[in-house]
């Protein structure tokens, strides 16, 4: 395979490939940030997460229309705007949510997975009826587009360095919150011992709220930000939740950590078996993988210590 | 009507052929309904109880309209309605105004066959213009064989099949491919190609037809071939195994929302498709929607039909459609293969002189089309069509150029030797 290229083909290949797999690995913790969330701290399993991102996504597609349309001038910085507005969407959409549906289910967590299931049909006819069946192209400002050169043949793709710089701030800011913020300190406390946390005075079904909210609102952010290297459709949504519950499942369900390693791991053996086998051939392996790890540590890789 | 009149004179060539060509049609033309029913009493027209009255024939549409496939599928819808509203408006089918019923097969293969079960059993409908992925053909196929009833199929497909109960609008693999690999070898000097596709039986079929030629025909080589999962959002590591490979041709049968990711993540890997030959048969104005013209600008496309074809009746096709379904709306291959369906339909009972299924079977092999947008088709007697193959060169705007014409109707071969 490698007879006929010269040592520089070869390491500028080695490194654009090393660059892809952190664009997988951002691309993976982005999309399951949110879910770790809403399934490791209320144990609930929500199947709409990929719709919550579709709904991003289009939120994008509306603020390129409306900024296309009345400040054409703003069209170079509209994808961060559009990107705060997918969190409040999405995330209001999710404060509906659980106090329509999930807070009624958190006694029977089996039903939270078809009542969620439910609401990820819901909402993918929803966009059919309101955006059409088919595929929405969204414009990116010109600048997003093409690859750095860094060094003799070295490119990379500026819309993954976007999609690493946005991964990285996103998961500062969750950690920031679930680690020094006293909402954070609660959150880990109903966690810990629900029963116990709202003896001492902490209102957990406030706290459910904002962490559905708070992961739903992620989900837009991850959503939007996948415009970038996806495609925005009704069912576009189902391409990415087999691969999230993956890594939240795969890193174990409550830890932070956890997940970012699992992103890890599943990325970085996706993308080198990908380099070496066929696309599909990749995908069966790194299942495969994950099934052998999960039968030796049925928990996940990181496993958060509770006296249940 | 007179802005009617002006929609459908792109039909006026096939017309003044009936004329001239069928004189009992001819006088049948100027004549009111009933005289119509006298001409073709019901009882002699339809012999097996479809649902066929004096005044109105039935005929079902099969199609996606919620789930994956409404992407790709409501194209099809809307080409149908046209072609079935024109019918009418000219005088409908041996006098009969054309009625539909529309089913939804949900995307899912069993949900087509159960419904397929109904418009032939419990509505007797006269012919079915649907389905659009192989895996809902093959679905159907057993209940339009066990109930006899005739599927106008639009989808260009990996061929490998031939029924009596089906019309194959579209292309099959050899008639979309060969042409266009024979192009790129004597316009881009081609030597190497990568083949790429989602992982299914239409692109791995094609990709092997494609192998088979290159390797065997062409005396090229073939540096890669590569399958992807449906709904495969990732590329990176394949664009790397591209990039190391160097092909002078990337082969991409790519489908559904893989392809989006994959035009974007090689526009930002760097790939710039005026100098990087791309050529794909799976990309219409359609997907391109969803793609993003900037994304895909400079990519070669190998099919039958481009929605900027210059001549008659693509431009009164194009402005009739988007009457219709709205400015906004693109026509892509498969859309005008299905707006194919029901004329072909209507051209075949009125030469059988009758809506039986057996009598319509025979009779298609031969039938002629020049009103289609594509230009004139024929029926192969293996229910295929005749017809050209193009290659298109897609603009920032989301339409296809053509740069190349086959200078004759390609032959449809569903069992190719050599290929296979």
């Amino acid at each position: 395979m490698f007879g006929d290229y010269s040592f520089g083909d070869l390491m500028s290949i080695l490194a654009m490939q090393g660059f892809a797999g952190l664009i997988l690995f951002s691309v993976f913790v982005l999309m399951a940030l949110g879910l770790a969330i809403i399934f490791g701290q209320m144990g609930v399993i929500n199947m709409a997460h990929g719709e919550f991102m579709i709904l991003g996504a289009y939120m994008t597609y509306l603020c390129s229309h409306l900024v296309q349309d009345y400040a054409p001038g703003l069209m170079g910085g509209y994808f961060f705007i559009a990107m705060i507005v997918a969190f409040i969407v999405s995330g209001a959409l999710g404060l509906l949510v659980e106090w329509a549906m999930i807070r009624h289910l958190y006694s029977r967590p089996l039903d939270t997975l078809l009542a969620t299931w439910g609401l990820s049909l819901i909402m993918q006819q929803s966009f059919r009826s309101i955006f059409g069946a088919r595929e929405v192209g969204i414009d990116l400002p010109s600048w997003m587009m093409g690859s750095l050169p860094v060094f003799g043949s070295i490119e990379v793709q500026i819309n993954g360095l976007l999609v690493m710089g946005i991964t990285l701030l996103i998961t500062g800011i969750v950690a920031l919150l679930m680690y020094r913020s006293r909402w954070g300190l609660q959150v880990r406390a109903v966690v810990a011992n629900r029963t116990m946390s709202g003896a001492v005075g902490i209102d957990t079904r406030r706290i459910d709220r904002l962490t559905f909210g708070l992961g739903c609102g992620i989900a837009g952010i991850a959503g939007s930000a996948f415009t970038m290297i996806g495609s925005t459709g009704p069912t576009a949504g189902q391409l990415y939740i087999v691969d999230t519950f993956l890594v939240v499942v795969f890193g174990g369900a409550q830890s932070l950590i956890g997940t970012i390693a699992s992103a890890l791991t599943i990325s970085q053996t996706q993308s080198t078996l990908e380099f070496f086998l066929t696309g599909s051939m990749a995908k069966v392996l790194t299942l495969l993988i994950v099934i052998l790890l999960l039968m030796l540590r049925p928990q996940g890789l990181f496993v958060l210590k509770v006296r249940r | 009507m007179s802005s009617d009149k002006s929609r459908f004179d792109f039909f006026k060539p096939s017309r003044r052929e009936l004329l001239t060509g069928a004189a009992a049609l001819s006088a049948t033309a100027m004549m009111p309904p009933s005289a119509w029913a006298q001409k073709f009493p019901t009882a002699a027209v339809n012999t097996t109880g479809l649902a066929v009255t004096d005044t109105e024939v039935t005929v079902g549409i099969l199609h996606s309209v919620t789930g994956t496939m409404a992407i790709s599928e409501t194209g099809s819808v809307q080409a149908e309605k046209l072609a079935i509203e024109q019918i009418n408006a000219t005088g409908g089918v041996l006098g009969r105004k054309i009625k539909f019923i529309q089913e939804d097969g949900a995307s899912d293969w069993p949900t087509f066959a159960e419904k397929a079960r109904k418009l032939l059993v419990n509505d007797k409908v006269a012919s079915v213009m649907g389905c659009w992925t192989s895996a809902s053909r093959k679905a159907v196929l057993p209940v339009f064989e066990q109930y006899n009833g005739m599927l106008y199929y639009p989808t260009f497909y990996e061929g490998l099949e031939a029924s009596k109960n089906v019309i194959y609008t579209g292309q099959e693999a050899t008639q979309q491919i060969l042409a266009g690999l024979d192009w790129v070898q004597k316009e881009k000097g081609a030597k190497s190609f990568y083949l790429l596709g989602s992982d299914y039986i239409w692109p791995r079929t094609s990709n092997k037809i494609a192998r088979k030629h290159i390797e065997n025909f062409l005396k090229l080589k073939v540096v890669g071939e590569e399958y992807f999962p449906l709904g495969h959002t990732q590329f990176n590591s394949a664009i790397n195994k591209i990039r190391l490979a160097k092909p002078d041709v990337i082969y991409a049968i790519i489908v559904g929302g893989s392809n989006v990711a994959f035009y974007k993540q090689l526009k930002a890997a760097g790939f710039d498709l005026n100098k990087q030959t791309l050529m794909t048969i799976s990309v219409t104005e359609d997907e391109i929607d969803g793609i993003g013209g900037d994304n895909i600008v400079g990519a070669y496309a190998c099919m039958k039909y481009f929605q900027s074809l210059d001549n008659e009746n693509n431009k009164g096709f194009v402005s009739a459609f988007k009457k219709m379904w709205g400015d906004k709306t693109v026509i892509g291959d498969v859309t005008q293969a299905a707006y194919l369906g029901p004329w072909l339909w209507k051209l075949t009972v009125e030469k059988a002189g009758s809506f039986d299924i057996d009598k319509i079977a025979a009779a298609s092999p031969g039938v002629e089309f020049k009103g289609a947008p594509e230009g004139y088709v024929r029926v192969h007697e293996n229910h295929h069509l005749w017809s050209k193959t193009r290659v298109g060169r897609a603009r920032k705007d989301g339409q296809y150029d053509m740069v190349y014409e086959t200078a004759d109707l390609m032959q449809p071969d569903p069992y190719p030797k050599g290929y296979q």
